[in-house]
């Protein structure tokens, strides 16, 4: 099974290898994969239907209870078939949709890589596993979203889309790590067993927020929803695949897959019908204001969304049946409906559904597909769309007590959700074919054969749902915890209310048909209040995000040295002075103190004196000579307490940096009066603040007893050990060698750094310019 | 004299801080000379001063037999006044660099990486 996941990477990975053969006839090749993967997973069908579950466990990361954990059961074959079939359609189509393209190859590595991911996510049986997977897939639709990478928009909208799924993955990571803070393990199947006590969790809220989040992100529930109608910036097949078919389920197979764990609360239904049943409503509203095809659809495809959601919701058996039911159906008519655009698309060029009409004269077989679709997406017999439109609405009409509204929403979703199905798959090919189109050519077989498929597909598991009862449906409703023997699928229901319905919904959706006719108008309107979406207020979040740190940045980054100095020192001054006006006791014990002589109080009195003149003086020669006389006075204080090796260390040192400061001290300019009086005042303020810190430190420390046990350990054992008797050399050269090995390969760096500097010569060029530069400085002075 | 070694190292990092604020380059090095040596006799101070008693063993002992200075923050002492002169040397040879490339001695003036700004 790890195989079969890994087939999709390790085929991208040879693409990089071997792609430039593959751009060419061979492409179609490609859809072996997929084919390979799907006829793989046929084999579980029959094990799945007698109801076992087939895991396996590769170790990963054992000591954190990380595994590469795989279970296949009913849900899992469910979308595997799915991943995999329809992978095998859409790389066929593909490799005549963009026949020629220059980065075909790469197409199919992406398409390949989320293939891998996609089926990872669905089998993975470990949490962390299953968000590295589908975190996978949101990089692999980043890639796609923007595939055509030269335009700005559908840039934009690759990063839109990776930003909000990227969101949701975090989310179920988090909701991962706090189910396993609470269970111990991150293994599903393990917390199914679990169930009770993670309801009773007094965290169970914010895990229920977790996995929503991860969900609705993902499969763009309201109001994360935005991120979908941007995607279809992808190529076709891209939408039929990651945006219609698999991906964007990835958030409802969570739900479904946690209903056991976390479902049954109040928190859980309630929240996922408002979500979805808003969600399906909205966008199902919003189809009409759409003239794209693809808009329409990706509105249409969220609306089936939310109707998956809100069955989920409902939690009963018959809406897990309904659920897994309309899965189907939706793969199959949305699938449809994406390729026979896609078709449209590549033929004319447009996919302006207000510019289309009549093209049933030209391509039969599109024009076939995409009607069946639409009467599959309709729920009119004998499709399995109305297999699935009869079960949803039962689901809704036994809910006790909401079924009213749930009622009044799921018809007035399906009305909307007929009209789209309609205006995408049969406006286009009826009618009278307009001027504009009548050279259109009919395309190849790989490119209708696909949808003329999927949509034969419905037709026949609506003629005979007891194909697809047994193997896929029930398992489906068993692994969401529901018991699944009582389950018998048709597609007569009998006369009752539930028909009933289904014949308003088909009567008002027809008239709806043809009466409204998408327009520029109505597009319009709805733009207008595009302010308000969330989308636009993301974007205006997003702005003001990006100023405010632009500002924070700018303020503390400006570049100034001394603003940085100056803020630092600030920080530390306020930090360490408020302690210390609290903490500081002042008491210093004069006896401890040794005392002071004359010779002292000279060096201390010419040591001031030198840091002074340092300081003040205008001359820089003045300057550099008075910092050596700081540092010979500090050599004397070295002398009187006992360092002799200090001393004679800092004498030659303080040596060599006045000479080397002298040498080239001709070379650097003379001192400029740059700051002003006021400047100057406080920055000596704040000096004076912070030298007066360190004298206070410096005192509190004295009145604390120190240990002197490290260097009684040196003094004792340095003659003993090392056999020296100079104890600070002996620690320098002996017990610390490596240290100072280290500080010595510092120093030549630094030599080599200086020499050169030193021995640098611009280019003539450089030279040239720098020289113009001062040349112009100079003019601009006169 | 401790008092007074304190005052002395508050005296050097307040002036050594006052320097780098400065915008000419050569205060800058001026002021992290001045700062490195504050750092050094403040290191010295802590790890207390003791007068004529170098830490050296006596010709003919193998161990102290009198009370000795610590020998730890000399030896530390040492090792950062050594690599003070690699930073110094380096930074004075640097900005002797910058100035022959920019011609200028203000600091404001290299705030940008870009050649034009």
């Amino acid at each position: 099974m790890l195989t079969a996941i890994l087939t999709g990477f390790l085929f991208s990975i040879f693409l990089v290898f071997v792609g430039r053969f593959f751009k060419g006839k061979l492409s179609i090749l490609a859809s072996l994969v997929p084919l390979g993967l799907f006829i793989y997973f046929t084999q579980f069908i029959a094990p799945v239907t007698n109801g076992e579950v087939i895991m396996r466990n590769f170790e990963w990361i054992p000591s954190f209870g990380v595994d590469l954990g795989f279970k296949l059961d009913g849900l899992s074959l469910l979308f595997s078939l799915m991943i995999t079939g329809i992978g095998f359609l859409v790389f066929a189509y593909t490799s005549s949709y963009l026949k020629g393209h220059e980065y075909l190859d790469r197409f199919y590595g992406y398409l390949a890589s989320f293939m891998g991911a996609m089926l990872g996510l669905v089998l993975a049986d470990n949490m962390i596993t299953l968000f590295v997977f589908w975190e996978l897939t949101s990089i692999s639709s980043f890639f796609l979203i923007g595939f055509n990478n030269t335009n700005p928009a559908s840039r934009k909208s690759a990063m839109t889309a990776l930003g909000i799924t990227g969101i949701g993955g975090l989310f179920l990571l988090a909701g991962a790590l706090l189910i396993n803070n609470i269970t111990g393990t991150y293994s599903i199947s393990e917390m199914l067993t679990m169930s009770e006590a993670i309801r009773g969790n007094e965290f169970y809220f914010l895990m229920v927020i977790f996995i929503f989040g991860a969900a609705f992100t993902k499969s763009a529930q309201f109001p994360f929803h935005f991120w979908l109608p941007g995607a279809m910036k992808a190529p076709t097949p891209v939408s039929t695949y990651l945006h219609s078919a698999t991906m964007v389920k990835a958030g409802v197979y969570l739900l479904m897959r946690f209903t056991p764990v976390l479902g049954g609360e109040n928190i859980w239904n309630y929240t996922l019908i408002a979500v979805g049943g808003f969600t399906m409503l909205y966008s199902a509203v919003h189809t009409i204001f759409r003239t794209d095809l693809k808009g329409i659809l990706a509105y249409s495809t969220i609306s089936a969304l939310g109707i998956l959601v809100f069955l989920t919701g409902l939690g009963t058996k018959e809406a897990f049946l309904a659920a897994a039911v309309f899965i189907i159906v939706h793969a199959l008519y949305k699938a449809t409906l994406f390729l026979v655009t896609g078709i449209i698309d590549h033929q004319t060029h447009t996919r302006d559904v207000k510019r289309l009409a009549g093209l049933n004269k030209i391509m039969l077989p599109v024009g076939i597909a995409g009607i069946l679709a639409a009467i599959s997406s309709a729920g009119i017999p004998p499709t399995i769309g109305f297999v699935g439109k009869e079960l949803t609405y039962e689901s809704a009409l036994h809910y006790e007590s909401l079924a009213i509204f749930l009622m009044i929403g799921i018809v007035l979703t399906k009305i909307f959700l007929l009209y789209a199905g309609f205006v995408a798959g049969i406006k286009p090919f009826v009618g009278k074919l307009p001027e504009e189109h009548e050279n259109v050519k009919m395309p190849g077989f790989l490119m209708w054969g696909p949808p003329l498929l999927l949509a034969s597909l419905g037709v026949l598991f609506g003629v005979a749902p007891f194909i697809i009862e047994s193997a896929l449906i029930k398992p489906v409703v068993t692994a969401m915890g529901a018991d699944a023997s009582e389950i018998h699928l048709a597609l007569w229901h009998g006369f009752n209310i539930v028909f009933i319905l289904s014949l308003i919904t088909i009567g008002v959706g027809t008239a709806m048909y043809f009466m409204i006719k998408p327009s520029k108008k109505l597009e319009n309107g709805i733009a207008r209040l595009d302010f308000i979406s969330p989308e636009n207020i993301l974007e205006q979040f997003n702005k003001i995000f990006v100023s405010v740190s632009n500002f924070w940045t700018n303020f503390f980054q400006n570049g100034y040295l001394r603003n940085y100095i100056s803020i630092i020192i600030l920080f530390l001054v306020v930090l360490v002075g408020y302690i210390m006006i609290n903490e500081t006791r002042f008491t210093i014990d004069y006896n401890s103190l040794s005392k002071i002589t004359v010779y002292e109080i000279t060096t201390t009195l010419i040591l001031i004196a030198g840091i002074f003149y340092t300081v003040f003086t205008d001359s820089r020669l003045a300057a550099v000579a008075a910092m050596g006389v700081v540092g010979l006075s500090i050599c004397l204080i070295f002398v009187f307490y006992s360092a002799p090796d200090l001393a004679m260390t800092q004498f030659s040192i303080d040596t060599l940096t006045v000479i080397l400061f002298v040498l080239v001290l001709y070379k650097l300019p003379k001192y400029l009066k740059l700051s002003d009086y006021k400047t100057r005042v406080r920055d000596g303020i704040l000096s004076t603040i912070f030298g007066l810190i360190v004298t206070t430190l410096a005192l509190e420390v004295l009145s604390e007893p120190v240990s002197k046990e490290v260097g009684e350990f040196y003094a004792a054992n340095s003659y003993i050990e090392a056999h020296g008797k100079n104890v600070v050399n002996v620690i320098l050269v002996d017990f610390r060698g490596a240290d100072t090995l280290i500080e010595i390969s510092v120093l030549s760096i630094a030599a080599v750094g200086v020499f050169g500097l030193m021995k640098l010569r611009l280019k003539m060029k450089d030279r040239r310019r720098y020289a113009d530069r001062s040349l112009n400085e100079e003019n601009l002075k006169k | 004299m401790e008092i007074l070694l304190a005052l002395m190292v508050g005296i050097l990092y307040g002036t050594g801080i006052y320097m780098m604020l400065r915008r000419s380059m050569v205060k800058l090095i001026l002021g992290i000379i001045l700062l490195g040596n504050g750092a050094n006799l403040l290191i010295f101070l802590l790890g207390r001063i003791t007068k004529g008693a170098p830490p050296i063993i006596p010709g003919d002992s193998k161990v102290f037999t009198e009370a000795f200075a610590d020998p730890v923050p000399q030896a530390l002492i040492l090792t950062a006044i050594v690599i003070s002169f690699g930073l110094q040397s380096f930074a004075i040879v640097l900005v002797k660099r910058a100035h022959t490339v920019v011609r200028t001695d203000d600091l404001d003036e290299m705030n940008a990486t870009d050649e034009d700004s």
